[in-house]
Parts: structure tokens; sequence; C-alpha cells
């Protein structure tokens, strides 16, 4: 009698299952497409814009017949000038690195810093005030950044240095601000995806708060950390806005810190509509370009490399 | 040194306005096993973690009565870091850290400042000698603890535990996670240290706490119903309410 009963059940279950398997494919195959022709969407353009910017960026070298090496190395830019023409793009180079770098020596300290503040230190007060701030201020256009620089830190330089107030430092320093809610804000995600049970088998052997950061804690979230700092790097090294508001823009190699300096992206935002298209000038602007593009994609190497050495 | 390890009077413990112990009183033998048995949510864990201390980092607990450790009392200008150098504590799940094996036995030894590489090498041997798992990683002791089976890690979080020569080891139910084979490995452990140490045992398994404890504590909604030697508490218990729960009745 169970027998019987169990068996109509399970053959009406079955009916049912075998029903819904109909749409459930229609919608399955429905889904793939959608997601997949995103997919497909994107490896496109980034081809695309890959291609276009490398096509672009080698006319230089081939139509006009630039030398790579000097294009790399020389200091003196005057691409359209009446007399001498000269393409050393090094001075860019130089400043686009150190702004970088300079920004993520900032950065990534007071980053990592606040970080272990909101997410181990101050945990209440930390995520629920300090944490939506520091959203907040990623979102912030970077010409807002731009413009405080330029109010604030400008005339500061320039009150306590020699120079005129336009400089790496002020570059340096705008850019710091920038990318610091970036580092922070990714690290405090880092910091947060710890175990908490591998901090209490700290505490349990007698750690102080200290001692469980400093020898659990942040050995363990590194390789995150060193993803934060240099996709804030990333985000420092394509800025163009703020940088071009507060450093000056010489096309001369910056002596000393609070000299003025340029970097790639402030070259190609200030010429490009000064150029016509197809000229030798024009050309080497693409060219510039074509380095962002490289230093992009090695950044993303990086990231990619430290982040496949992730422990925990 | 007296009879006890600890002396726990009247002990309340309020999460926020929730009360999870109300005026437990206990007395925990010197190098004795004792078992906490009870049902979820009784307050077993959280009797354990007052006893190094530990629950203090939760947010909003608030505690009121004596423990006493070695006659001290630990709930009044008592270094909670110093304690737990003296009280080891293997959790539930096991949880070594991201590091080698010789990183994370050394540990709780490294916090300490000992640095000389000969007496670490020292203390590791004989920790993992003493968590009887020696032999199975004597060959790889610079590899990572994570790559280990469960049942060997919770061996290495013991050997972990035991490094910093404690004299009282908690386990919150430190078999849990494992398999029959590793369970067993850790009970016959647990049977070998209480030679050398105070073991304080939290387990669901009554099996468990008649196989290896001298004496057993029953917890219910945060009273200490009933603590006595085991083999009372599993034969003759006094309270209908311990009996109701070791019989199955509940829990
Ligand atoms: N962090 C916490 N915050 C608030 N309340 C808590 C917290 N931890 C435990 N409690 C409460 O305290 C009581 C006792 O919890 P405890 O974890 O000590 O139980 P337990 O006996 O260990 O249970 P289990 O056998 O499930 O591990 C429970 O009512 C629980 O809800
Ligand atoms: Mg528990």
């Amino acid at each position: 009698m169970s027998n019987s009963n169990y068996s109509s059940t399970s053959s009406s279950t079955h009916r049912l299952i075998k029903n819904k398997n109909g749409s459930v494919k229609r919608n399955e195959l429905r889904g793939k497409v959608v997601v997949y022709s995103c997919a497909v969407l994107i490896i496109i353009a980034t081809i695309a814009i890959t291609l276009f910017l490398t096509i672009k960026g080698l006319q230089s070298f081939i139509v006009n017949g630039v030398n790579v090496g000097e294009f790399l190395t020389g200091l003196t830019w005057s691409p359209s000038g009446e007399g001498d023409v000269a393409y050393g793009a090094f001075p860019f180079i130089f400043g686009s690195f150190s702004v970088t770098f300079l920004a993520a020596l900032f950065a990534a300290p007071l980053g990592i810093g606040s970080a272990i503040f909101m997410t181990e230190i101050a945990k209440t007060w930390g995520q629920k005030v300090l944490q939506p701030v520091i959203e907040i201020l990623v979102g912030i256009p970077s010409v807002v950044y731009g413009l405080i620089g330029l109010t604030v830190i400008v005339p500061l330089i320039r009150e306590h240095s020699s120079g005129i107030g336009f400089s790496l430092l002020a570059g340096m320093i705008v850019v710091g601000v920038m990318i610091l809610p970036t580092v922070t804000s990714i690290s405090a995600d880092a910091l947060k995806s710890i175990p908490q049970d591998i901090k209490d088998a700290s505490y349990g052997l007698g750690a102080t708060r200290w001692q469980t950061i400093y020898k659990v804690i942040l050995p363990a979230a590194m390789p995150s950390l060193a993803t934060a700092v240099v996709l804030g790097m990333a985000r420092a090294f394509g800025e163009a806005l703020a940088v071009q508001m507060v450093i000056g823009n010489s096309k001369a190699l910056p002596e000393s810190i609070t000299d003025q300096a340029a970097t790639l992206t402030s070259i190609i935002t200030l010429s490009m509509g000064h150029t016509t298209y197809g000229s030798l000038h024009n050309n080497l602007l693409w060219s510039l370009g074509l380095i962002l593009l490289v230093m992009s994609y090695v950044f993303i190497i990086i990231i990619r490399f430290i982040s496949s050495r992730r422990k925990v | 040194m007296g009879n006890y390890s600890y002396e726990v009077e009247n002990l309340n413990l309020w999460y926020g306005d929730n009360q999870a112990l109300f005026e437990v009183s206990m007395k925990i033998p010197y190098r004795e096993v004792t078992a906490i048995i009870g049902p979820s949510g009784c307050g077993k864990s959280t009797f354990l973690k007052m006893l190094n201390r530990m629950v203090e980092m939760i947010p909003k607990v608030r505690v009121s009565g004596t423990i006493k450790y070695n006659g001290n009392n630990i709930l009044e200008n008592y270094r909670a870091e110093e304690l737990r150098t003296n009280v080891g504590m293997v959790f539930q799940h096991p949880n070594p850290f991201p590091k080698s094996i010789y990183e994370n036995v050394i540990y709780g030894v490294r916090i300490q400042g000992i640095r000389n590489k000969k007496k670490l090498d020292e203390i590791v041997e004989k920790s993992l000698k003493q968590a009887a798992i020696w032999d199975e990683v004597k060959d790889r002791l610079h590899t990572s603890a994570t790559g280990l089976s469960g049942g060997q890690q919770q061996r290495i979080c013991i050997a972990r535990a035991l490094a910093v020569e404690p004299d009282v080891i908690l386990m919150d139910e430190p078999t849990s996670a494992l398999d029959p084979i590793s369970t067993l490995k850790v009970e016959e452990l647990i049977h070998d240290l209480k030679d050398k140490y105070t073991i304080v045992v939290v387990t669901h398994n009554m099996q468990q706490a008649s196989r290896i404890s001298d004496q057993t504590a029953f917890f219910l909604n945060g009273d200490l119903v009933e603590f006595d030697k085991t083999d009372k508490i599993f034969s003759n218990p006094m309270d209908k309410r311990t009996e109701d729960y070791i019989s199955g009745k509940f829990g």
C-alpha cells in the first residue's frame, strides 16, 4: 500500500520536473547568448582599442622615421618647431613614473595604515563612519582634486620653496591624495577578508593586538595589499586632469622635486587639440598614448602575478 | 600549587542585554580532564572562553563574579596576554596560520621573544612529538600547514598550543570537524597529555566525554546544572535534567 503511494508521488514529481526542464533549457540558452555576447563585445572592444592605438602609435616611427631610441631617451621636445624638430619624450616618461611612484610612496603607508585602523582598531566606528566617507572620496572627480591642489598645495609650495609652486611635488601630493581612498578601500577589503579564526589563534597564544596585526594579519593580506597599491599606481599613471592643473607642464626634465614637470597624460591632453591629424606632432602624441597603454598592460600583469600568489 | 587550576565563583556573563551564564561556580582540578557537555547554545563555549578571557574581545560583553587561576583572580588586574601564554586553546575548526608547519608551532614562542635557532628547533620537535604528529611531518616542516589534512592540522594546532608550555589547555569541540580515525588520535592525545596539563574540553559527543574525562559538567541555558565525577554523571546523575540529556531525551 505504502509502496504504490510512493511510486505515484514519484511519477508525478518526475513529470513535473520534466516539464520544467524544457523552460529551464530555453532560459539557459537565452542567458548564455546574452552573457556570451557581452563577453565577446568587451573582448572585441579591447582588441580594437589596442590595435588602433598600436597602429597609430607606431606611425611616427614607421611613416615619419622617428628613431625609437631617441624618442624614449631624448631630452628635448619640440615636435612642431620651425627649425630643428626634436622628439625626446624622456622628460614626460620620467614625469609620469616619478609622479606615480612618489604618489604610491605617499599613499601606500597612509592607505594601509588607515585600513588597519578601520578594520582592526576602531572597528565599529571605522566601519560605520570611515568606510562610507572613503567610498565617497573614491568617487570624487579628479578635477576637484586638481582644484584643491591649485588653491591650497601650489601656493603652499610657492611660499616654502624657490619655485613657482607648480611642481612635481604638487603633482605627487594631489595624485597621492587622489589614490589614497582607492588604496585604503581595497586594503580594508583585503584585511576584512582575513578569517577571524586565525586572528583568534594568535590572540589565544598570548599575542597582543599589534603582534597579531604585524605577524598574522599583514603577512596573510600582503598579496592583496600589494594589489591595492598597484591598482592605485595604475590610476595615478593614467591620471591627466588633476596632474595637468598643478604640475606646471614644463617640457624640460625637472631638476628637483619643486621644479615644474610634465607627464605623458598631461602633454597629450594639452597638445592634442593643437595638432593636425596625421602630422608628425599628432603621431608623436599617439606614440605617447601607446606608452600609456603598454604601461597599463604591465600594471595588469603585475596585479595578476601578485594575486596568483595569494595564500589565504 | 593547589589542587585546583581554576576556582570559578558566581560567574555571570551578558552579551549586551542577553545573559548567557548564570551564577556559575565550579572548581577545575589540577592535571585532570574536565569535560563540558550540554545542548547547543547553553554557554559551553562562552564559559570556556572566559577561562582565557577570549570573550572580552567580543564587543558589549559584561562579566561579574570571580575566576581564580592558580589562586589569582584573572578578572582583576591580570594581563590577558600573560594568562593566554599559560592557558592554551584549541578551537573547533583547525585554524593553522597560512605559514609553514615550523612557523606555526613556534609562533607563540617567537611572540615571547625567543630567537635562538637551536632552542626553537628543539621546541618544534618536542611539541610535534607531544602532539603525536612528528613522524608525519618531520620531513616537511617548512611546507605550508594549510596543505595538511584536517586531522593533521588540528594536531599542529595542538602542538602550537603546547609549544608555549602552558599548564592548562582549553579545547572547544576539538574533534567535531574530524573523521573517526583523527578523532581517535586526538582523544588518545588528550589521554596522554593529562599527566602534564589541566585539560578542559567542550564536546557534543557524550561517548567522548565518558571516554576521555575525569569529571563532567553539564550546562543548560547558562546554568551549571551538575558537575561531578564522569562515572557518576553517566551512571547515576543527581539531577533529572542531566539524566534526560544523557539518555538523549533532548538536546
Ligand atoms: N558573540 C556573541 N554575541 C552575542 N551573543 C552570543 C555570542 N556568542 C554567543 N552568544 C549567545 O550566548 C549563548 C551561549 O552561546 P555559546 O556559544 O556559549 O553556546 P555553546 O554551548 O557553545 O553552543 P554550541 O554547542 O552550539 O557551540 C547563546 O544563546 C548565544 O546566542
Ligand atoms: Mg560552542
